[in-house]
């Protein structure tokens, strides 16, 4: 069962019977009601980000006007422009991508040797190492997070790239071994052995015949780690003091405090925060589930 | 996994050879018979295990002693370190006034949260499955709480439960279901309530697509020939879906489990305006001991760190003991 998913990952919504073009009608009375049915489901889901849009287009009054109305009194379209502009927003906007893109490159060159030779080989402490991932998988940053700062500030790297991208690295790295582990696993013998007769190295095979043949799990373990970082905000919360050094998540914060509150500059911020990672998502929709399917359902 | 204790070290393999079955092709052969894959020798795994282990190592363990060497040490109340505490500061956490109630509070945000995404998810994920029109785009809605960093939605949800201005008082009671609005997040009795509808919010996405990638994992022979036995839906669902979906379900409370239990933008957002810890879980908790609270005590955090690690390796590892983690891995 495993072993069919990898090659050819389920794609449940790949191309649909379409059925004859003279359904019944019960059929199509059914299939009206579904869509009616995921119209609404799917209202549920996206509704507050639809009223966090709105937000960023009303003034910073309009947002706090009793009673709320709907649709903003006044358009405000140069949120986006000022935001764009603000060089603070800059800043957190170049730390979040770089923290992000380093912490996953770091992942998968990592994630990939380990993963491989745990699911293709045998040897004494395999069983340890999958335990100690495991473990890890369990840790999170956020009860380790007085740790974490106390091990930086003795490296004299609070205020650094490199702690947040160390740390959101290792603690990303469970679950790409996880997945990526299900995903080499499920490769048939066969394919790998026949490499070796051909003469192959260890590192030939991998490089050559299973990285192709797990790219969705790649795919999957790259945005999964992307966003994860992009998102993360405690240890950011802790370790990054200095206002230009902030990501995102937590520079955003400086919109709304005690003296000012910029609700439309806050709400525009998190829409341009939200909407790559989004499109991230959709572009990987149906990887993510042939991802997850090797991966972690096996 | 219990295979490489039992194996014993094959001279051949042990030999550092790159690729021994290269060599070997009648004892690959055998091998494949056994369904078995190559021995290595532990150096050579070593190597291509090497960097994981220093970054487990490095940023996971390294810190974790580090924690624990910080709550055996006693603080002053701008971090600075005056001496050893010894167990003192566990003793502090364990003796807090507020700490049944934080571990009430726990206990009901994990299972609450869990429990409720775990049975909205299998129904999703069913609906999710079948083929309708617009289905992709229902699939991308679905995704998009999963997206968005949980300070923005919890930050969002402050404003949408808001007395004044929320959203979602104004639809209440213009539909006449409330003649007041409601105080979602400053009412005691609404606090917690509020907290785990947006934590299922959040959690639901990543729950459906594991479960919609274990439902498409099902071989739709079987429901066939289920159908063919005049199986009904239900029993369909409760005596096949459900058993094939073990796997799917598993990693969905594990992952739901630590990620929940972990979860702190959430608490920490939308109980932000209130005083004390009432609805405080162990993780906020243990950060406002160190950072917002009036003890301001890092030792005492640390401790309650540690309590926290402790607590989800326990709770996980029994869980994975019930449902036998090691048969489910071990192929």
């Amino acid at each position: 069962m495993s072993t069919t998913t990898a090659a050819a990952p389920v794609r449940p919504d790949g191309p649909e019977p379409q059925g004859n073009r003279h359904t019944t009608d019960p059929r199509r009375r059914k299939r009206t009601l579904m869509a009616i049915g995921g119209v609404l489901v799917a209202f549920a889901f996206v509704a507050p980000y639809v009223v966090m849009v709105l937000d960023s287009l009303r003034t910073s009054s309009d947002v706090k006007s009793t009673p709320p109305s709907f649709l903003p009194k006044v358009w405000q379209w140069d949120t986006y422009a000022q935001i764009l502009g603000d060089e603070r927003f800059l800043n957190w906007l170049k730390t979040s991508l770089i923290v992000a893109a380093g912490s996953t490159v770091i992942v998968i060159l990592v994630a990939i040797p380990a993963a491989f030779m745990t699911a293709r080989h045998r040897f004494p402490g395999r069983g340890a190492f999958l335990l100690l991932v495991l473990v890890t998988q369990m840790f999170a940053p956020t009860s380790l997070v007085v740790g974490l700062y106390r091990q930086f500030f003795e490296l004299n790297m609070i205020n650094t790239y490199g702690a947040l991208i160390l740390t959101n690295a290792a603690f990303n790295l469970a679950f790409a071994i996880w997945i990526l582990h299900g995903f080499f696993s499920s490769i048939p013998l066969e394919v790998e052995e026949a490499a070796a007769l051909d003469g192959a190295s260890r590192f030939g095979i991998l490089r050559r015949v299973m990285l192709p043949l797990t790219l969705p799990g790649l795919v999957t373990a790259t945005i999964f780690t992307f966003i994860a970082a992009w998102n993360e905000y405690v240890v950011a919360l802790t370790l990054m003091i200095d206002d230009d050094k902030k990501p995102l998540t937590v520079g955003m914060r400086a919109y709304i405090t005690g003296y000012e509150q910029h609700w439309d500059q806050l709400f525009a911020a998190s829409v341009i925060a939200v909407v790559p990672v989004v499109i991230l998502f959709a572009v990987i929709e149906k990887h993510l589930v042939g991802g997850l399917t090797a991966g972690s359902v096996k | 996994m219990t295979e490489s204790s039992t194996v014993t070290p094959d001279p051949a393999t042990s030999a550092g050879s790159g690729h021994p079955r290269s060599r070997m092709p009648s004892r690959a052969g055998r091998r494949r018979g056994a369904g078995r894959i190559g021995q290595v020798h532990p150096v050579v795994a070593l190597l291509w295990l090497a960097p994981a282990l220093a970054l487990i190592l490095g940023v996971v363990l390294y810190p974790a002693i580090k924690l624990f060497d910080a709550s055996r040490g006693e603080y002053s109340i701008t971090g600075l370190r005056k001496g050893d505490a010894g167990w003192g500061n566990y003793v502090k956490v364990l003796e807090h006034p507020d700490l049944g109630t934080v571990l009430r509070n726990t206990v009901i945000w994990v299972v609450a949260v869990v429990a409720i995404t775990i049975v909205l998810s299998l129904a999703l994920a069913q609906f999710l499955s079948k083929s309708f029109p617009g289905r992709r785009f229902v699939r991308w809605a679905v995704i998009i709480p999963w997206a968005a960093s949980l300070v923005i939605t919890s930050q969002l949800f402050v404003l949408l439960y808001d007395y004044n201005y929320g959203i979602i008082n104004h639809v209440l009671q213009g539909l006449g279901l409330i003649d007041q609005p409601i105080d979602f997040l400053g009412n005691d009795s609404w606090t917690m309530f509020s907290m785990v509808v947006v934590g299922v919010f959040v959690s639901l996405p990543f729950t459906i697509f594991v479960f919609i990638a274990g439902l498409g994992a099902i071989p739709d022979d079987v429901m066939e020939a289920a159908t063919v036995d005049g199986a009904s839906p239900w029993q369909r669902y409760w005596n096949i879906t459900l058993p094939l979906m073990r796997p799917a379900l598993m990693i969905a409370t594990v992952l739901n489990v630590i990620y929940v239990f972990n979860s702190f933008p959430i608490i920490y957002t939308l109980n932000d305006r209130n005083p004390g810890y009432a609805h405080d879980t162990t993780i906020t908790f243990m950060y406002k001991l160190a950072f917002k609270s009036q003890e301001h005590d890092v030792g005492m955090s640390a401790a309650a760190g540690i309590f926290n690690v402790v607590l989800i390796l326990v709770v996980v590892g029994i869980y994975l003991k019930i449902i036998n983690w090691r048969e489910e891995t071990s192929r």
